[in-house]
């Protein structure tokens, strides 16, 4: 779930901090930038590995701050396609069953990739898996906060970087819908539609 | 900034765990003062990343019994990813087996995926609690070497 990945970025720090150590204020300055951020097609950043590489550093006329090329390794969550992953469920919603990994929340099972036959049950606002015994169907309820195994099957970035106005009259009628939906800069779309993925009670021996 | 290769190496999560709480003892150590202003966003997701994967079978593995771990699974013929995950969940039925290894069906007959299991039970560690209760099905392991 978790990758390493090499970086190169330009480091600026200001001169009050020219008392310390260089790479303590620039590793400082990376987790600053990075930590708890999506990159996008990069995945969510955790914390600095370690700095591979330090060029010179440059003072630019007009502002004392010194800028250091560094080239760098960060941890970064990005689980491959077809892991298999353990997660709590979130919400129950008619787009799906929501699990999150308490550090990444954006994760999605849709109706179509649940144990078949499913239903929403509309009262209680859960996913239930209607599953086929001898003796009729059981309902396997998925309530909020247990335990899920999912396959992950596709992800998704999208570029939440600010942009410029498209056009006049675009970007007023556009600009309430945006507001509104705030999207997720990277999801995860989850399937537990085989043998032994689902909630962990219903695999277990006892 | 870029990322100059998108998919440099794999990390299990017992090296993020022990990186994790190598990071929190030295922030701890150095002392908060200096360095704690602008650092909520790191201070959150290695509280947030430690709280999941403290849960995970990581916590009880040693830099030995991973190493040990991959010489055994050199004899099993799986693929970099195959065996990683079997490291992060430490599966101990088959049809987790089953949902790890691609393709199982072909690749592996029964007593070979009952061997899988054996060899991924007896070198990790599970939780210390739990074994006590397994105990009595799995006294054929070679020793307690902890």
């Amino acid at each position: 779930m978790f990758v390493l990945v090499e970086m190169t970025d330009t480091v600026r720090i200001p001169p009050w901090q020219f008392e310390r150590k260089l790479n303590e204020s620039i590793a400082e300055e990376l987790n600053k930038k990075l930590a708890n951020k999506v990159v996008y097609n990069v995945g969510l950043c955790i914390c600095l590995y370690d700095i591979t590489k330090l060029e010179d550093s440059y003072i630019f006329p007009g502002d004392g701050a010194s800028h250091t090329k560094v080239h760098f390794r960060y941890v970064v969550f990005h689980p491959f396609l077809d892991e298999i992953l353990i997660g709590e469920i979130k919400s129950c919603s008619q787009d799906g069953v929501h699990v999150s990994l308490g550090f990444f929340d954006d994760i999605v099972i849709p109706p179509e990739s649940l144990q078949q036959p499913a239903k929403f049950d509309e009262a209680e606002q859960v996913w239930v898996w209607e599953y086929e015994t001898e003796e009729g169907a059981h309902d396997l309820y998925m309530d909020i906060g247990e335990e899920i195994r999912f396959r992950v099957m596709d992800e998704t970035f999208v570029d939440t970087s600010p942009t410029g106005p498209t056009s006049a009259e675009a970007s007023t009628s556009n600009a309430t819908e945006e507001v509104q939906k705030k999207e997720a800069p990277y999801t995860l779309m989850g399937s537990i539609s085989e043998p032994g993925l689902g909630l962990l009670s219903w695999w277990t021996n006892n | 900034m870029h990322g100059k290769d998108a998919n440099a190496a794999l990390l299990s999560n017992f090296e993020v765990f022990q990186l994790l709480t190598d990071l929190k003892q030295q922030r701890k150590e150095s002392g908060k003062s200096k360095q704690s202003s602008g650092q909520q966003n790191l201070n959150t997701i290695m509280y947030e990343t430690l709280k999941y994967i403290s849960k995970t079978p990581c916590r009880y593995q040693s830099p030995e019994t991973v190493r040990d771990f991959l010489i055994t699974m050199k004899g099993h013929k799986l693929t970099k990813a195959e065996k990683l995950q079997l490291l992060n969940h430490r599966p101990v039925t088959a049809v987790e087996i089953q949902l790890m290894v691609e393709e199982s069906e072909e690749r592996l007959t029964e007593e070979q995926i009952e061997s899988l299991l054996q060899t991924v039970t007896s070198i990790l560690p599970g939780d210390p609690e739990e074994q006590q209760r397994e105990s009595p099905m799995a006294t054929e392991d070679k020793g307690d070497q902890e």
